[in-house]
């Protein structure tokens, strides 16, 4: 092997709590049986094809369709609309003789609009196959039958086989791990996609294969593997290997699942197990839950609402027509002898009119079909897919520090993001940076850093010490951020800066020994692995949590430098303070005590070079405080009073400690010790617990620390923008009260004179219940406060209100995990509720996934409005999934959040953006859109039915079928869609100067019922003043100098074209913004009507019809007929224009005046 | 949508998958453009006061003096109409017009006399106009067959034509179909102080009716030969394309009420002249209650006689003056000053609600 294998590290000491050794759990006896069914040949892939185990291959589709089933799935797909399946009847009634126009026209347009649909799923679907293709054809090294390992492509992997994996490559398939470069045959796995939590996995391989390290030692391995049938868990795997005529467990700590990737190991060796759709990610890759815009489900309602009114008119037209047939003939007599009722069809019959009548309605739903608007989903699909084309592009949402431009991952939802009405965020990694800095700490009773973080000052601008004024808040966070950047190259993670204890003058300060020993523990006490960079010999650290990384980070950079973590060792190149010289001191580490949420702190024990047995441990203050000596409380009150302050500063707190342990004593310890870790009762994690509290005993205190999740940039300015949009924003946060609070200072997120309604258990009285421990009492008691604490809080708004009438105060509310769990209770939900929709901001502290979750979909279930849940981490899905919009930070805590979102951004300040600009726009254009479709297809639709009346209703549409079907496809398609993309009502940088306008989304007032009917009944007019006047002003005398009058097609075409101008010039009336894309469009239209009467015209009469020459030979050399277009076009708008002058002027939208005042 | 739930979920892991390794070399940075930026240069139109009174104003001043033209044009136009349903059917006969009308018995022959009212220029228009007579009707415009009309050799397509498609003996009736089988059969006779005034049949059709529709090899065969008779016979020694009765006949009127043209008269006729009309009352509307009337006039620019127009112009230029005027009155009464920040603060509660 070119690589030597890595000596040493057995990590798997290190994790003590998690090293147990593999043993037969329940479900191991499952194997072979149902579900558990799974066997795998190592090593001998071949005999997975002669046997019944038949595994399929491991490429992956992730496409809808394929190249057989697309037209036939997609069609099904397309007339699961209501309005398609319309269409599709109308289209197959249009063969009989029911039919009012000829079957081809009614077809091309459905064909168009179905066969551009097809089209964009067929591309979409193009690019999933393009990215499939790609993972497929990943290259891996393979196992083969010449005893060495060769490239092959992944999707080739089948079950069986045993690849080699190296560093920093992803796993193909899901694999068992068979050894790795590690003696030990551990690895560590990066599980970013999977679950998005960033720290490194350990992952261990059987001892049993761990020597097979080299190509030689496969040729003879030959092992079966026994397991659970592929499933979705991705927590849990059950498996056994047969190797050398012994059982060995397996579980997922020996499983690498595709998806993650091989981080820190040069290379592992492994066995596929699951390939392809069967892996574990795969079977996880569910649809997230469809969203539909609010928009678009009341387009559903206004498409119904038409196609009551198609069915009320074809009915009245069919009373109509039946009256008027059963007159035909009266005793003998025909009356209308032209028609020969007297030998007649089925569809004109006077003696069975109720009949006609009857089908009369089914050939009167066909004609008035143009009240559905055939092309509006295929053009609003065109639109959003555009306008997210947009917000993709969009440069003001492109983050360059992690080059990551904003992205919609769903086009569906471009105009909710109008609407949003509430939004809840996440706060760390939100909010916040997620990057920990180490910025404060107190030892031995003194505080050490200089630098004001942010929530001090803005705790400092609420006391009124600064001027509150917004831009110098700004200002100064600008000036505040340079500073950092100024004074020396900023090291990530660290932003300490004290003259006193920096560059090595810690050596001069009166406690200076106590300053060594507490960064000692900074930097022996944790687990991560420094990663030396061979090229210029700096050195990182891979640590589980960012606020690790930033301990051992200040203890470097104070001058404690972890250099190496062997299995036994930690070498620390530290400064002597009595030489002053660097020396490096070993460590031996003996113990790790780790950390988990319940126990609060970690402990590991060493022995140093003066041999000395030194237990180092870091905790959370209430963890730490109980568990100090008498002797060391020495620097206790200081310390607490610094820690009070950290915390109104919003920064972490870490507590530092340590003791020294007589070697006896540790003697004894360690083997009870022991003996619990390797003990197999179920009470092994408890047993070790308590003993692991039996030595963290009697500590002698250090100091403390205080790590600043620094708030993102431009977080408070666009909070306090979308809180002037009128957007309500909850906080729903793990953290402490305190820091949630000041957190909410520090972003404005709470303001300066907002009165502060608090919920919280932590009162005395609930602590003593929780002392006794009994649980209903606990609940009983919890109850009853949080509904005094509510009912009180609905008083004091109250009296406010009602003291204050003219000032309107804000309120602010804060509530605890705890009581949010009963506050989410049926009973107290409504109050809470109220109370919560009172108050402009809501601070949840100490929730969890679940509570936000639940917190989100009360929100949107009791307002009915938009919710918008932005987030960054795996513990935000739930939220993101449940809200009407989940948006993505796409951040430092992996890809889970964004997988699950919609839209995703790299910053929180660009929500503002995304809200005030895309959302506004989308929103508008979207609306508008809608609202102008169903304008023109009534205006269109109407003047059939007005024909119709004066055409004793027979079905006789009033235009050439043609020109009726291209109506929505070519005369009328293209400006809407220009609509759709390009409107602006105001410029973006108005949008964001005027916050207010986004209040028109959130009310909806611009897909208003009234707003709709209005210009439905805009439509209608339009629709009568073309039939009326034109009839009227050209029916009967003769239309040109020569004596023609006009007949059935001249009248036909300048209605039509009174149609194309007056729908085309509404267009242009209704539109803010004119681009030569719409000059080019709303003229085009109008322009090709002419081109396609001219061209259709010219054509021979047998194609042309009833259109041949109509317009060359009749209407062109009328003026009549100009003047006409000219006169109905005008008043078909001036209803519209004068109603737009008149409430522009007396009661304006609030757009209309930023447009004048921009002007 | 399922489509882009799937798109996301597959798409996005291989997305990420990638990302590391492609990332860094080609920064993802969307490219500047005005376009994708929306920034392009744009007119932003806006309703201001003075935009308002402008178009109201320019629409009132290029509509009156249209109305005015069109007004005068219409005034120009000499038109004559004679009702003659009524008068033309002998009082014996008057409670029971369509015995008359349907009997081949009677007499059908009635004098008018018209008074020119004004001096009436060459050419004169002759038309008649009918009442109450659906030629828009569904099952009336579908009965023909414009292949039969217009060459001979399709002359059995006559699908479309029932019930006058076949003659008994299965020879298909050329021109078949309701509308040619209901041919308007009046005729006039014109003579001025006893003198007949020629009319000319001739140009009165559509030039490419004639030529394209209307077959010169296609000859009358079998019509009007069945046990009803719906109108006029037709010469079958003439081609269709010279029948241009039937022409103007079978362009179909577009509203119950129409005028067709039934000839020219290229004498110019005085004031107070007196026409006689010579009316052979053959045609059936007395069944459905339809009237009929004679109508000559002249042309101008605009057509015939069309007083609508004009008044409609005028009105309409009117009322835009009048909405200038009172949204000046408006402005001047209830001013605004542009851009009140008062109107711009987010405290103000109520938002307007309109469209």
């Amino acid at each position: 092997m070119p690589e030597g294998r890595r000596r040493g590290i057995h990590f798997s000491k290190l994790y003590s709590f998690a090293c147990c050794r593999p043993k037969f759990e329940e479900n191991h006896a499952q194997i072979g049986k149902r579900g558990y069914s799974r066997v795998v040949y190592c090593n001998d892939p071949k005999k997975h094809e002669e046997g019944q185990f038949k595994y399929s291959g491991n490429d992956v589709f992730t496409t809808k369709y394929t190249v057989y089933n697309f037209v036939p799935k997609a069609l099904f797909e397309q007339f699961r609309r209501v309005a398609n399946i319309y269409f599709l009847v109308v289209a197959c009634v249009s063969f009989s003789p029911l039919a009012a126009y000829t079957a081809v026209s009614v077809l091309a347009p459905l064909l168009v609009v179905i066969g551009a649909t097809m089209a964009k799923e067929g591309v979409e679907d193009w690019r999933r196959r393009k990215q499939d293709i790609k993972a497929n054809n990943r290259k891996v090294k393979v196992y083969g039958g010449n005893h060495t390992f060769h490239e092959t492509k992944w999707k080739k992997l089948r079950v069986g086989e045993l690849v080699k994996v190296c560093k920093d490559e992803y796993f193909p398939t899901d694999l068992i791990l068979l050894s790795s470069s590690y003696e030990d045959g551990i690895c560590y796995v990066e599980t970013m996609n999977l679950d998005g939590e960033t720290n490194l996995k350990l992952k261990h391989s059987l001892e049993v294969t761990s020597h097979l390290c080299d190509e030689k030692s496969f040729q003879h391995f030959s092992a079966v593997i026994k397991c659970e049938d592929p499933n979705e868990n991705l927590f849990s795997f059950v498996g056994t290997l047969y190797y050398d005529g012994k059982e060995y467990p397996l579980s997922l700590k020996n499983m690498l699942l595709r998806g993650s990737k091989l981080k820190n190991t040069e290379y592992i060796y492994g066995v596929v197990v699951f390939t392809g759709h069967d892996t574990k990610v795969m079977k996880n890759a569910t649809d997230p839950p469809s969203k539909r815009s609010k928009i678009e489900k009341k387009m559903d309602k206004i498409i119904y609402l038409l196609f009551s009114g198609l069915i009320l008119i074809a009915f009245v037209g069919s009373v109509f027509f039946g009256i008027e047939t059963k007159k035909d003939t009266s005793g003998g007599r025909y009356r209308r002898w032209y028609l020969r009722p007297d030998n007649t069809t089925v569809f004109f019959d006077p003696k069975r009119a109720l009949l006609s009548a009857f089908l009369h309605f089914l050939t009167a739903l066909m004609l008035y079909g143009y009240l559905i608007p055939i092309s509006l989903y295929v053009s609003i699909e065109i639109v959003k897919v555009l306008q997210s084309i947009f917000i993709n592009q969009d440069q003001d949402m492109y983050y360059e520090e992690a080059d990551r431009p904003a992205q919609a991952r769903t086009s569906n939802l471009n105009e909710e993001l109008g609407q949003v009405d509430t939004i809840l965020s996440d706060k760390t990694g939100t909010l916040t940076c997620n990057s920990m800095e180490f910025v404060k700490c107190s030892i031995a009773g003194t505080a050490y850093g200089q630098g004001t973080t942010e929530v001090e000052r803005a705790l400092a601008r609420r006391r009124g010490d600064a001027p509150p004024e917004a831009s110098d808040v700004s200002s100064d966070v600008q000036g505040h951020d340079g500073d950092a950047v100024d004074s020396r190259k900023s090291i990530k993670g660290f932003n300490f800066r004290d003259e006193r204890i920096m560059n090595g003058q810690w050596v001069n300060e009166p406690h200076s020994d106590i300053i060594q020993k507490f960064f000692r523990v900074l930097a022996i006490c944790h687990t991560a692995v420094p990663e030396v960079n061979k090229g210029t010999g700096e050195i990182s650290y891979e640590a589980e949590s960012p606020d690790e990384a930033a301990f051992v980070i200040a203890a470097r950079e104070i001058g404690f430098e972890f250099r190496e973590r062997t299995q036994t060792i930690i070498l620390l190149c530290e400064l002597d303070y009595k030489t002053r010289k660097k020396v490096c001191r070993k460590y031996e580490l003996l113990q790790v005590l780790e950390f988990s949420s319940s126990r609060k702190r970690m402990s590991v024990i060493v022995r140093n070079v003066e041999n000395q047995l030194l237990l180092l441990c870091k905790g959370a203050d209430s963890a730490m405080f109980g568990r100090l000596s008498k002797d060391g409380r020495l620097f206790e009150s200081q310390t607490k009073k610094h820690i009070k302050k950290y915390a109104e500063a919003g920064l972490r707190i870490m507590v530092i400690a340590y003791r020294e342990l007589g070697e006896e004593e540790y003697k004894s310890w360690e083997e009870e010790f022991q003996k619990a870790k390797t003990s197999v009762s179920a009470d092994r994690d408890i047993l070790v617990s308590a003993l692991a509290d039996k030595i963290e005993r009697d500590l002698i205190l250090l100091g403390a620390t205080a790590i600043e999740d620094k708030l993102q940039k431009g977080v408070p300015e666009c909070i306090e923008k979308l809180a002037q949009a009128g957007i309500k924003i909850w906080v729903l946060t793990g953290d402490k009260m305190e820091t949630a609070v000041n957190i909410g200072y520090a972003c404005s997120l709470l303001r300066q004179g907002m009165k502060q309604i608090v919920i919280t258990l932590d009162s005395p009285d609930i602590d003593a219940l929780e002392k006794q421990g009994d649980k209903d009492a606990i609940a009983q008691a919890s109850f009853e406060s949080i509904k005094k604490q509510i009912s009180e809080g609905m008083h004091l708004i109250e009296n406010e209100s009602t003291n204050s009438a003219e000032e309107s105060v804000e309120f602010g509310l804060i509530i605890d995990g705890k009581s949010l769990d009963h506050s989410l209770k049926e009973d107290l939900e409504k109050s809470f509720f109220n109370l919560a929709i009172i108050c402009s901001s809501v601070i949840c502290c100490r929730a969890s996934p679940k509570q936000k979750a639940l917190v989100t979909r009360l929100v949107k279930s009791e307002t009915g409005k938009t919710t918008l849940s932005i987030g960054d981490g795996a513990n935000d899905v739930g939220m993101l999934q449940e809200a009407d919009i989940g948006v993505g930070i796409s951040g430092v805590e992996g890809m889970q959040a964004v997988m699950a979102s919609d839209f995703s951004i790299a910053q929180f300040r660009f929500l503002e953006r995304l809200l005030l600009v895309h959302g506004h726009w989308c929103y508008r254009r979207i609306s508008m859109m809608i609202c102008y479709f169903f304008y023109k297809n009534i205006a269109f639709g109407f003047t059939l039915f007005w024909f119709e009346a004066y055409a004793s209703f027979s079905g006789q549409p009033a235009y050439n079928d043609w020109y009726m079907s291209f109506f929505n496809v070519f005369f009328t398609s293209l400006p809407v869609i220009a609509l759709g993309v390009f409107d602006q009502d105001v410029s973006a940088r108005l949008c964001v100067k005027y916050p207010y306008l986004y209040i028109e989304g959130v009310q909806n007032l611009l897909f208003s019922w009234p707003r709709i009917l209005g210009w439905m009944f805009n439509g209608v007019i339009s629709s009568v003043i073309i039939f009326f006047f034109t009839t009227k002003s050209m029916i009967n005398q003769a239309f040109r100098r020569d004596g023609q009058v006009v007949d059935f097609e001249v009248l036909g075409v300048t209605m039509y074209t009174c149609v194309v101008w007056a729908v085309n010039c509404q267009m242009a009336l209704s539109i803010n913004y004119f681009t030569w894309i719409q000059h080019l469009f709303i003229w085009g239209s109008i322009a090709f009507w002419y081109m396609f009467l001219v061209i259709y015209g010219s054509l021979p009469p047998n194609l042309s019809t009833t259109a041949y020459r109509v317009f060359t030979e009749a209407c062109a050399s009328s003026s009549l007929y100009w003047l006409v277009t000219l006169f109905v076009v005008v008043c078909s708008l001036l209803p519209f224009f004068s109603y737009r002058a008149f409430q522009t002027r007396f009661k304006p939208m609030y757009h209309d005046l930023i447009q004048i005042k921009k002007l | 949508m399922n489509t882009k739930g799937e798109t996301s979920s597959g798409g996005a892991k291989d997305g990420a998958l990638d990302s590391s390794s492609a990332a860094k070399k080609n920064s993802k940075k969307p490219k500047y453009s005005r376009f994708t930026q929306q920034e392009l240069p744009a007119c932003k139109p806006i309703l201001t006061p003075g935009w308002v009174m402008t178009t109201f104003i320019a629409v009132g001043i290029i509509f009156i003096p249209i109305g005015f033209a069109s007004l005068f044009a219409s005034e120009r136009v000499v038109e004559i109409v004679d009702r003659y349903d009524e008068d033309c059917v002998p009082p014996n006969y008057s409670y029971n017009k369509l015995a008359f009308i349907q009997s081949s018995a009677t007499n059908k022959t009635c004098t008018k006399r018209l008074t020119v009212p004004k001096q009436m220029k060459s050419p004169i228009y002759i038309y008649y106009q009918l009442d109450n007579f659906y030629q828009n009707h569904r099952r009336y415009v579908k009965s023909r067959s414009d292949k039969q009309l217009r060459s001979r050799a399709s002359e059995d397509e006559t699908s479309d034509c029932k019930p006058e498609a076949v003659t008994k003996n299965n020879s298909a009736i050329v021109p078949c179909g309701l509308i040619a089988w209901s041919l308007f059969n009046d005729t006039y006779g014109f003579s001025v102080k006893n003198k007949v005034l020629e009319v000319s049949k001739k140009d009165i059709a559509w030039k490419s009716d004639q030529e394209h529709k209307f077959g010169s090899d296609v000859y009358p065969k079998n019509f009007q030969s069945g046990s009803l008779i719906g109108g006029a016979k037709l010469n079958a020694s003439i081609p269709l394309s010279e029948q241009e009765d039937l022409i103007v006949w079978m362009r179909t009127a577009a509203l119950p009420t129409f005028r067709k043209l039934y000839g020219k008269i290229e004498t110019d006729l005085e004031a107070n002249d007196e026409i006689t009309v010579v009316i052979q009352n053959n045609y059936n509307t007395y069944s459905f209650g339809g009237k009929k009337r004679l109508v000559l006039s002249t042309t101008s620019w605009i057509g015939g006689k069309n007083d609508f127009l004009g008044v409609a112009y005028l009105t309409i230029g009117g009322l835009c003056l009048f909405m200038a005027i009172s949204f000046i009155l408006l402005y001047v009464i209830k001013p605004r000053p542009l851009g009140d920040p008062s109107y711009l603060s987010w405290n103000r509660g109520n938002v307007t609600e309109s469209f």
